[in-house]
């Protein structure tokens, strides 16, 4: 469900013009399409408007699902970097999704206005191999360091063993 | 005490600088090395050094590897080193359906599971448009209030151990054991339940509920007087915990940190009350904060927390309506096992539904809950299929730790132990 | 080494300890008073990394408890452990810990798998877990259960303690080649309530 009824809700909240930014409805949480390069200005601006908190930074690899519901305006790539933004005093939330190309993953990181996204971005980074631009320690934080590639891509295998049920040793 | 909205909105907190959490060099208060560079880091003064505490570790709460730069016995800069738990759920989430998702989720948070399935069912329910029954909301109120007591037993137990008073880990378990066998009785097992599910709750209350619990809410309150007699008025606790790892309301909000670590810096923020969720809103209970935003301020408010939910379950007790413990909708629950043998459409349901699984259109949502630890969200996308197409936690302890290295400025190593049982981190949702 | 008067054989003293002596009446009560003493005050090292671990500080706590058998102290130092309980799920980068930690102990020592992520990977066969500590350690004794409740742990522990009294546990590891691999029964439920699996409607 993501009707674009309620859009101006949207934008009352944020202020943000439309034009640059698409929003969208999705099962009644507002939900916002920045770009990489508008990403900033985009959260600069919500942070004044009383967004004071990243409660979640997260991220998802459309590699299966390519053709998911997304505003006409929006081109889709393989990761989309997912941002939850929360108001204490609207008590209200806000998601943004970031398009982020596979041959080139980048986005600048939002460290300088939110510092809890430290250890969200190094987990993406982690998962993911989504670089955030300006992170001031961007290492992985989940696996080894010296793991090689990125877990929670579609196109790392999961890692089963195949498991054979067989007789205990020793019974 | 906030039960008027006025009091609780953040114009009314003092506006304390946040400054030191945005530093990014070695001014900040985090050793920002890695792993193999810190094995090689000598600090050019004589005095300092870098001492690694844990993985393994009686007091870091599980598996958490924390570098500390020290001066003496004064930490400096620190470093929490996590991944010790990696378990892979998120990838795990992908594989199974979602009625097989509790199962997963409820071993993030082992401390209180029932939580991370709720986050996890309401995710699922939003998507699918479900409405479910009364009593089965009812039901998971009262099993996550009783959970969020059990938690914070928990944490009397192993704060008090790590403080040193080894006798609040027999007092706390002892009290927590009391709940479990309740949860045994409900949900049939001690821990890592898989009962609150897609579509309502696993299974009706059994006969005898209300006895059990009320029982329990006699015994509690005269327990916790024991623990205030014990600790909150015992001067070693007040020397210990008072003025130790302070943190400020607006470091909190730009670090992204919710629950009792919030609250304990006098900011109101509680989600079953400025964002309810369930039926929080038909009960009467208070939110509390601290004054100090040291560890004796969480250490309290957890304690009282537990009062609080007791008040929440006795109110439960009365309003519990009945009903069906579970959605009827034969695409999402199973049919009831005693049908199987009669029907042929409802052992092919019962089939399809467990080796399938129901499908949830395609959409993306964010769930949020109020854990014992702060708030527990759940983005789930799913594209259409029986399994989730992505399922993320937010775990509340993995954001709540970039708090360590601020609150361990200039603390003494004993402190360190005292800070980091405050902060109550379970490690299995910190890394998943 | 010499054919030595009341010892008889000693030659394999260094790879079997007293088992490797020829035993003669004064010899055999010495190792059986060993093997008592042993299993008396067996002290577990806290290796707790997950959900298990809350069952096994429950097992230590005042409802089920470990004290009756010695065994309430939790070493912190590997060095003064006996018994390496490892309770819960050992990911990549813990399994390097996890053999450290079990280096440093001193013989004897046991180990205990406990939890079915310990003992095989348990519900997640996936990149991130060892697919079972015996990987890394031997393991004497594997208890499953997700989570073995206390009293599954509790009779784990019983039968380490039965088997390092008579002796089976060193015969075990010889023909195994490494843990004794005993394997334990999941002994827990044991409320009286009667479960409603589903009203008909």
């Amino acid at each position: 469900m993501s009707g674009e009824e309620t859009t101006e809700d949207v934008e009352e909240i944020d202020g943000v013009d439309d034009a640059e930014t698409p929003s969208s409805v999705s099962h009644g949480q507002n939900v916002l399409h920045p770009t990489r390069e508008n990403l900033l200005e985009v959260i600069g601006n919500l942070r004044t408007e009383g967004f004071a908190v990243c409660i979640d930074l997260t991220a998802v690899d459309y590699l299966e699902n390519p053709k998911r519901d997304l505003p006409t305006t929006v081109k889709p790539e393989r990761f989309e970097v997912v941002i939850n933004l929360l108001s204490h005093t609207k008590r209200e939330r806000i998601r943004l999704r970031v398009q982020i190309p596979e041959d080139e993953p980048t986005l600048p990181t939002l460290f300088d206005i939110y510092p809890g996204s430290e250890a969200l971005e190094r987990e993406v980074y982690d998962l993911f191999g989504i670089h955030f631009e300006g992170h001031p320690d961007m290492t992985r934080i989940l696996m080894p360091e010296d793991w090689e590639g990125y877990p929670l891509r579609k196109d790392y295998a999961v890692g089963e063993i195949p498991v054979q049920f067989k007789e205990a040793p020793g019974s | 005490m906030s039960q008027e909205t006025e009091i609780s909105t953040p114009q009314d907190v003092e506006i304390e600088t946040a400054e030191r959490v945005y530093r990014r060099g070695e001014d900040s208060a985090i050793l920002r090395l890695s792993e193999s560079q810190v094995q090689s880091y000598r600090p050019e003064d004589d005095r300092r050094m870098v001492i690694n505490m844990g993985p393994q570790h009686p007091s870091t709460h599980g598996v958490l590897r924390l570098s500390l730069e020290m001066e003496g016995e004064t930490v400096l800069r620190s470093k929490p080193i996590i991944g010790y738990l990696h378990t892979g759920m998120e990838k795990t989430g992908e594989q199974l359906s979602f009625l097989q998702g509790p199962t997963n989720v409820t071993r993030m948070d082992y401390s209180s599971p029932l939580f991370s399935e709720l986050a996890f069912s309401l995710a699922t329910e939003k998507l699918l448009d479900l409405e479910i029954p009364e009593r089965a909301t009812w039901i998971r109120m009262l099993m996550c209030e009783l959970n969020r007591m059990s938690s914070h037993l928990l944490f009397q137990a192993t704060n008090g151990m790590d403080i040193g008073a080894v006798g609040a880990m027999i007092y706390g378990w002892r009290e927590r054991e009391e709940v479990l066998r309740l949860f045994e009785k409900i949900t049939g097992l001690r821990m890592n339940h898989n009962y609150i599910r897609p579509g309502g709750v696993a299974a009706d209350l059994p006969d005898g509920w209300r006895d059990d619990t009320l029982q329990i809410l006699e015994n509690l309150p005269d327990r916790l007087d024991d623990f205030d007699s014990l600790f909150t008025g015992q001067p070693i606790w007040h020397e210990r915990l008072q003025g130790v790892g302070v943190i400020n309301a607006t470091e909190c909000l730009a670090l992204g940190i919710t629950g009792p670590l919030l609250r304990s810096t006098g900011y109101a923020w509680d989600l079953r009350k400025d964002i309810p969720y369930l039926r929080y809103e038909e009960v009467d209970f208070d939110v509390l904060v601290g004054s100090y935003g040291d560890c004796f301020d969480r250490f309290a408010i957890r304690l009282n927390e537990i009062r609080e939910s007791m008040r929440i379950v006795r109110q439960i007790l009365e309003k519990m309506p009945e009903g069906d413990y579970r959605i009827q909708d034969k695409k999402v629950t199973p049919p009831p096992r005693v049908r199987i043998d009669e029907s042929m459409e409802a052992l092919i349901h019962h089939f399809k539904i467990f080796t399938e699984g129901f499908k949830v259109p395609a959409g993306e949502i964010y769930v949020a809950v109020e854990s014992p630890r702060g708030e527990l969200g759940c983005y789930m996308v799913s594209d259409g299929g029986p399994k989730p197409y992505r399922m993320h936690i937010r775990g509340p302890s993995f954001t709540n730790l970039q708090v360590l290295p601020h609150m361990l400025q200039d603390c003494l190593v004993a402190d360190a132990v005292a800070v980091i049982s405050t902060v109550d981190p379970i490690m299995g949702e910190v890394d998943r | 080494m010499p054919k030595l008067p009341m010892l008889g054989d000693t030659s394999n003293i260094s790879e079997n300890g007293l088992a490797g002596l020829d035993h003669n009446f004064l010899t055999g009560k010495i190792e059986d008073l060993v093997k008592w003493s042993r299993t008396r005050s067996m002290w577990p090292a806290t290796f707790g990394l997950a959900c298990c671990a809350l069952e096994m500080m429950a097992t230590g706590a005042a409802h089920y408890d470990l004290s009756r058998w010695g065994m309430e102290v939790f070493r912190a130092s590997p060095r003064q452990a006996d018994l390496m309980i490892v309770a819960g799920r050992v990911s990549q980068k813990m399994a390097p810990v996890l053999r450290q930690v079990y280096d440093q102990m001193m013989e004897p020592k046991w180990v205990i798998s406990m939890g079915v992520c310990a003992s095989s990977g348990g519900m997640f066969n996936n990149y991130a877990l060892v697919q079972g500590v015996d990987q890394i350690v031997p393991v004497d004794v594997y208890a499953p259960g997700c989570p073995p409740g206390p009293e599954t742990l509790m009779h784990a522990i019983l039968q380490l303690h039965e088997k390092v009294e008579n002796g089976e546990i060193t015969r075990r590891r010889h023909e195994m080649g490494g843990g004794a691999g005993i394997m334990v029964e999941q002994r827990d439920g044991q409320t009286a309530s009667k479960v409603i699996i589903g009203k008909r409607e």
